[in-house]
């Protein structure tokens, strides 16, 4: 029999103003093998834990009951606690009256009797408590960068100035992201390719630091500390130890017609290419769909130009293993189609673009050398007219619900930037809020309206319509001096919504990281645990998170970093001693828990046993000690009872349901 | 008489909108092409009812102006639609005055298959007043 003591925290008034503690106290004092309850303020405290320690060693308490907040909060508290006091810290459980039971009812007599009732369930559940120990798993001192825009490349640079080695995964030809498609980066208004330029060449000269570039990450099995991981390496068709980086390839190839996706499509791109002057690796890749000799077998004009025979035409996608100890999502985001946007034409006219588009053609590398002009007949613009919120603040399924958190500022410089250069050009925006929380935005905002004369507009625009005479007509309504506006633009600049790289479902899965309904991966604690994800040994850098801009996103992908090496610091990691066992008398083998476990754990093994004096072979589930997470999966499918979860046997949760039903 | 409070809650039980939605982006008045008819803007309709003045909707000549086009309703990025409120609106006008000058059985036959039935009721509530 458990000798077990039940503490009731208050939780100041979060509990104890809608649940009648004392009462807890003294209905637990009835509960079989309850031999001590208190209550008090705060549970957690140092002075509530000096209770708890003085109550196990007065009482030779054998197992404890805290009712208090969740578990994801204080139930590593209370175990070492436990601990300190020479128990087993399995043999202490949690009684949740916080978040489910005072926070969410009114009144008292029902949420005392709900307290009451969990309690109970927990000293049913302890009274099976066994001790537990764990385990210990190594760690493999490599991390894994999944992406290698800005979050990607600092995130790495940063774990590798640690001294631990690390590997970036990059789907495109060339590391950079959107980052090296911005002109101008607000609010100092520096060139993008300026500052990350030499973060890229950084990475690449890096003795630590690998990068794989035109690369996909395979599949990925393993744990925290132990990760195994496939990438594909697809054929690039240049051997990069022996391009030099000359360029001739790109210049002769005779297919020059695909659409350059660094330009967002505005310019075209040979087959053989690199996506920007400045890319790194240096070395061009070939676009299968696109050349002309893969297409048709004729051609090769890349290969014969080459002075150092580095074309391969034959090269094969090759899928590296390895292993790794942590690994960093930054995968970035993309804008939002607006296909569903009829609205503002942008299907229609050349001229409605979006604002990456813009960064684009503002840029000297762009495809208009830099100089801002009509897509549809090149003359200089004289009036523009920029809308704000296209597809953020939805409520609908035609948007994001989410504020894309950039669009304001980038639009101010934007604006201010056209102004600048061309001050014969006039810039309207039409905003619903201008939103500029940060370091010196909101003074960046405010230049753009005072000192470079900036007409912004309360309103979101109804309708572009385009005119015979290529202009385009913008119906829109300014609801400060309540009236309706009917304006002709030359060029009509869309703030779309962001949202996370469509990659990230497909990577998320991989790595059973889990992400929410906006696709952006979810953080293990939304306030104190903001780069880390709920799975053990994942971390989040950048945008495949929330919204943010460059300055956050640096400082994200250096929190990640902080975290990673954390990680690869220690040499062994306790394992969760809660794992899954299979009764060798009792499996049938029957291969469903197999199925069903997420971790891989689960292996078959012929074994001799002894069934009542009946000694046969028979086909028995193996559980892998390390591989198993105790998500409990194969408990609840095994047909014959056979799998059972330490510390949440089937008997302990039939306990619990039994106390709740008494 | 009714309150205004429960002629607010009607006009919302009606059209089945919670302005609390709204964000005040004026989509809505952007894109209405009865706009310079009006005397309460589109996206005002919206703060009305959410303040209660119901009276000043009711006589407002924004109430007959509104063509039903739902350009608002089709546009509205917070599932609001002032047209569905102006409706509503309408409709509380017509119950009020409890008349009809049409029965419902007649109307299958003077009108085109086609058309789209919401069109069709907000039509009848804005000519029958």
């Amino acid at each position: 029999m458990q000798r077990i003591g039940v503490f009731v925290c208050h939780c100041g008034t979060n509990i104890a103003a809608t649940v009648d503690v004392k009462k807890v106290v003294e209905m637990a004092l009835h509960e079989p093998g309850v031999v001590h309850a208190e209550d008090y303020a705060y549970m957690c405290s140092e002075a509530g834990q000096e209770l708890i320690h003085k109550a196990i060693k007065e009482k030779h308490l054998t197992g404890l009951v805290v009712c208090s907040c969740s578990p994801r909060m204080h139930e590593t508290t209370f175990r070492n606690a436990a601990e300190k006091a020479g128990l087993n810290p399995y043999m202490v459980e949690i009684a949740n009256i916080r978040e489910h039971c005072s926070w969410i009812h009114k009144d008292i007599e029902e949420a005392t009797e709900k307290a009451v009732i969990l309690m109970r369930a927990a000293v049913a559940k302890v009274n099976l408590d066994a001790p537990l120990k764990p385990g210990e798993s190594r760690v493999t001192k490599r991390a894994l960068v999944i992406g290698g825009g800005i979050a990607g490349i600092q995130t790495a640079l940063d774990i590798a100035e640690a001294g631990y080695p690390v590997d970036i995964v990059e789907k495109t030809p060339s590391i950079g992201g959107r980052m090296s498609q911005l002109d101008k980066t607000f609010p100092t208004l520096d060139c993008s390719s300026c500052i990350l330029t030499p973060k890229m060449g950084e990475v690449n000269a890096h003795p630590l630091i690998n990068i794989y570039t035109y690369s996909e990450v395979e599949s990925v099995s393993g744990f925290v500390g132990d990760f195994t991981v496939e990438i594909r390496k697809k054929a690039r068709s240049v051997d990069m130890n022996k391009c030099t980086g000359c360029g001739v390839c790109q210049e002769k190839c005779p297919s020059k017609k695909t659409p350059s996706e660094f330009n967002r499509g505005l310019s075209t791109r040979s087959a053989i290419y690199t996506p920007f002057a400045q890319a790194v690796p240096n070395v061009p890749v070939i676009d299968r769909d696109a050349c002309i000799k893969f297409k048709t077998g004729k051609c090769g004009i890349c290969s014969k130009v080459c002075q150092a025979g580095a074309i391969d035409y034959d090269q094969i996608d090759e899928i590296v293993t390895e292993k790794y100890g942590a690994i960093v999502v930054a995968t970035g985001f993309d804008m939002i189609k607006l296909d569903k946007y009829d609205e503002y034409a942008y299907s229609q006219s050349k001229d409605v673009i979006t604002s990456l588009e813009l960064e684009r053609i503002m840029n000297a590398a762009g495809p208009t050398g830099g100089h801002l002009e009509r897509l549809s007949d090149g003359k200089p613009p004289k009036e523009m007219v920029f809308i704000q919120c296209v597809g953020s603040r939805c409520a609908d399924d035609r948007g994001k619900s989410y504020c894309s958190k950039v669009c304001c500022m980038y639009t101010a410089k934007h604006a201010m930037l056209i102004r600048d250069k061309y001050p014969d050009t006039n810039v309207t925006v039409f905003y619903i809020d201008v939103r500029t929380p940060g370091k010196n935005f909101d003074e960046f905002y405010r230049r753009a309206v005072e000192d470079y004369g900036v007409n912004y507009i309360k309103g979101q625009v109804g309708k572009v319509i385009p005119q015979p005479n290529g202009k385009l007509l913008v119906q829109g309504a300014d609801l400060l001096d309540n009236k309706q506006i009917l304006k002709e633009a030359d060029m009509v600049v869309l703030a779309a919504a962001i949202e996370p790289n469509p990659d990230v479902r497909k990577i998320a899965t991989m790595l059973t990281a889990s992400i929410d309904t906006n696709n952006f991966l979810t953080e293990a604690h939304a306030k104190l645990r903001p780069v880390e994800s709920p799975t053990a040994g994942i971390f989040l850098s950048g945008v495949c998170q929330g919204p943010k801009d460059i300055p956050e996103t640096v400082s994200q992908a250096g929190a990640a970093a902080v975290k990673a090496i954390g990680l690869l610091a220690k040499d062994k990691l306790l394992t969760n001693p809660c794992t899954a066992h299979s009764d060798e008398l009792l499996c049938n083998g029957c291969s469903q828990c197999a199925n069903v476990c997420p971790y891989g754990a689960i292996t078959y093994e012929d074994k001799e046993v002894n069934d009542h004096g009946v000694r046969e072979t028979r086909r028995i589930a193996v559980v892998n000690d390390a591989l198993c997470q105790g998500c409990g999966a194969c408990t609840v499918t095994c047909p014959s009872g056979a799998m059972d979860l330490q510390g949440f046997s089937n008997r302990q949760i039939l306990a619990e349901v039994d106390a709740i039903c008494r | 008489m009714k309150t205004e409070h429960s002629r607010a809650e009607m006009i919302k039980e009606i059209s089945g909108v919670n302005p609390l939605k709204c964000m005040k982006c004026g989509k809505c008045s952007a894109s209405c092409p009865s706009y310079n008819e009006m005397d309460i803007k589109p996206h005002q309709f919206v703060s009305y009812v959410i303040n209660e003045d119901i009276e000043s909707l009711v006589k407002s000549k924004s109430l007959w102006k509104c063509l039903s086009c739902f350009a608002c309703v089709e546009r509205c990025p917070r599932d609001v639609k002032p047209g569905k409120l102006i409706d509503a609106a309408r409709q509380i006008v017509v119950r009020e005055r409890g008349k009809n000058y049409l029965l419902a059985d007649d109307i299958p036959e003077l009108v085109d298959p086609d058309t789209p039935q919401q069109l069709l009721v907000s039509a009848l509530r804005r000519y029958r007043r």
